[in-house]
């Protein structure tokens, strides 16, 4: 099953990702590194993160780690989660700052004017919650997971992907966003599997099994 | 179908033992919290939420070890609040492993935390915990003060403002305790969990005085609340999470089954 490095660049909750992990890869090498020499030889990488996208890129500046980052996403299955899919955009509103530039498209705050429900309610942000997620596409890492399972969400922020193609599900919070991106050997997820009890811990199963072909 | 309203079992935590009082007295141990987060989880809760209410400070550390054994088998989110005063005990807490952290009385003397902490951590992993009292008579338009310090130190602040307040600060989310109403059975304060709901853009965890399932359903269509908290119904097994969840869906309310 080889060794899965889950980027530590000090932006949240690092060891939830690392103890899901490790419940369901057992025989993985779980490591939980800031060390570009690390990511680089690991076979699998997590680019988890919550928090907010200007400290995100400066931490990742500060360690050094952008250009690891960016060749890992081309090379080898690559699971980002949350922040970790948002920095591998080109923009985010968030502080107006250049993401990673991996995938094309843009982070944008949920706008407050579009926030309410079909009966008039208005929708908080943070969404905060388990959301439905709908499976656009075919994908290894969907496998056992049904179409329209909840995850657990919490973000003010949403992608908007560049390229219609990279979307692999979307959820609607009112209007439908791309809650999980694919493209060859990256997957991306807003929801936090780590935190999402059965479907959660089964997507990061298949992670660890992936081979990282997106058929 | 859409984002589905929460249902959070609360855990009291003293000395590394689950309690539950009434109006924040009379103490009855309730059990072992890795034990109990387990259970909630396996019936289905959303979210867990944990109140270290230890009084002295030579056990406060024990919350951490706690938080780091659930954070190992239980993976849905975790809230710990209870005692943060700086930025820096909200980092312990995400370390050991919880995805929210709540901060009430320091957030009152120092609202400028709130600001320090969500810029640091992000807005989503701060919770700003509010125990509200009514403080208008008979008579008068209904009126709520925050208080502090287990609800013994009115702070004269008005509820509402404050929550509104609260979310320019930064806080991601409201967890908004009756203190009138908390161990007493006898249902949420629904005018209070609506105004306060009603008047940010953030969640609000409607909590204090949840006695049997109605409650529950109340506390989401009246008190119009993203989330409903609750320790004593689950704790001494009247109902489980899962049977909550069935009765709020029965009552049209989307949750997750």
């Amino acid at each position: 099953m080889g060794s899965i490095a889950v980027v530590d660049y000090s932006m949240g909750n690092l060891r939830s990702v690392a103890k899901a992990l490790e419940h369901v890869a057992p025989d993985a090498r779980i490591v939980v590194t800031s060390d570009a020499g690390e990511i680089a030889q690991a076979d699998r990488v997590v680019f988890p993160g919550v928090g907010a996208m200007p400290e995100c890129m400066r931490e990742l500046e500060v360690r050094g780690l952008r250009q690891v980052l960016v060749e890992a996403a081309q090379s080898k299955p690559f699971l980002g989660i949350c922040l970790g899919m948002q920095a591998l955009f080109e923009f985010s509103e968030e502080g107006n700052v250049a993401g990673l530039g991996v995938l094309p498209g843009k982070v944008r705050l949920f706008p407050l004017e579009a926030m309410h429900d079909t009966q008039g309610q208005r929708l908080k942000v943070p969404h905060i919650g388990w959301n439905e997620v709908h499976q656009a596409v075919p994908h290894p890492l969907w496998n056992g997971i049904a179409n329209g399972a909840r995850f657990y969400f919490v973000h003010s922020y949403y992608v908007e992907a560049g390229n219609p193609e990279l979307v692999a599900a979307f959820t609607h919070y009112p209007f439908a966003f791309a809650c999980a991106v694919a493209r060859n050997n990256i997957f991306a997820v807003q929801f936090h599997p780590e935190k999402s009890q059965a479907a959660g811990l089964k997507l990061l199963a298949n992670f660890a099994a992936w081979n990282g072909r997106a058929s | 179908m859409g984002l589905a309203k929460r249902i959070i079992p609360c855990l009291d935590v003293t000395d590394g033992r689950v309690v539950k009082g009434v109006n924040f007295v009379a103490l009855r141990d309730a059990g072992d919290p890795v034990e109990i987060a387990r259970r909630y989880d396996e019936q289905g809760a959303d979210e867990l939420t944990f109140l270290d209410i230890t009084a002295s400070s030579d056990n406060r550390g024990l919350i951490l070890h706690i938080i780091e054994e659930v954070a190992a088998q239980v993976f849905i989110p975790l809230t710990v609040g209870g005692g943060v005063r700086a930025v820096d005990d909200v980092r312990r807490l995400l370390n050991a492993g919880a995805d929210k952290v709540g901060i009430n009385t320091a957030a009152v003397i120092n609202p400028q935390l709130v600001a320090d902490a969500s810029s640091r951590f992000g807005s989503q992993c701060i919770v700003v915990a509010i125990d509200a009292k009514q403080v208008s008579v008979a008579g008068e338009p209904l009126r709520w003060n925050v208080f502090t310090h287990g609800g013994r130190r009115d702070t004269g602040l008005d509820a509402v403002e404050w929550a509104k307040n609260m979310e320019r600060m930064g806080a991601g989310e409201i967890l908004l305790t009756s203190m009138d109403r908390d161990g007493t059975k006898i249902g949420f304060n629904l005018e209070l969990t609506r105004a306060v709901a009603d008047a940010v853009g953030i969640p609000v965890i409607a909590s204090g005085g949840v006695g049997n399932l109605d409650h529950l359903v109340d506390g989401v269509h009246k008190g119009h609340a993203d989330a409903v908290l609750a320790a004593s119904i689950f704790h001494y097994g009247e109902y489980s999470v899962e049977q909550a969840k069935r009765y709020m869906a029965q009552h049209g309310i989307e949750v997750r089954l």
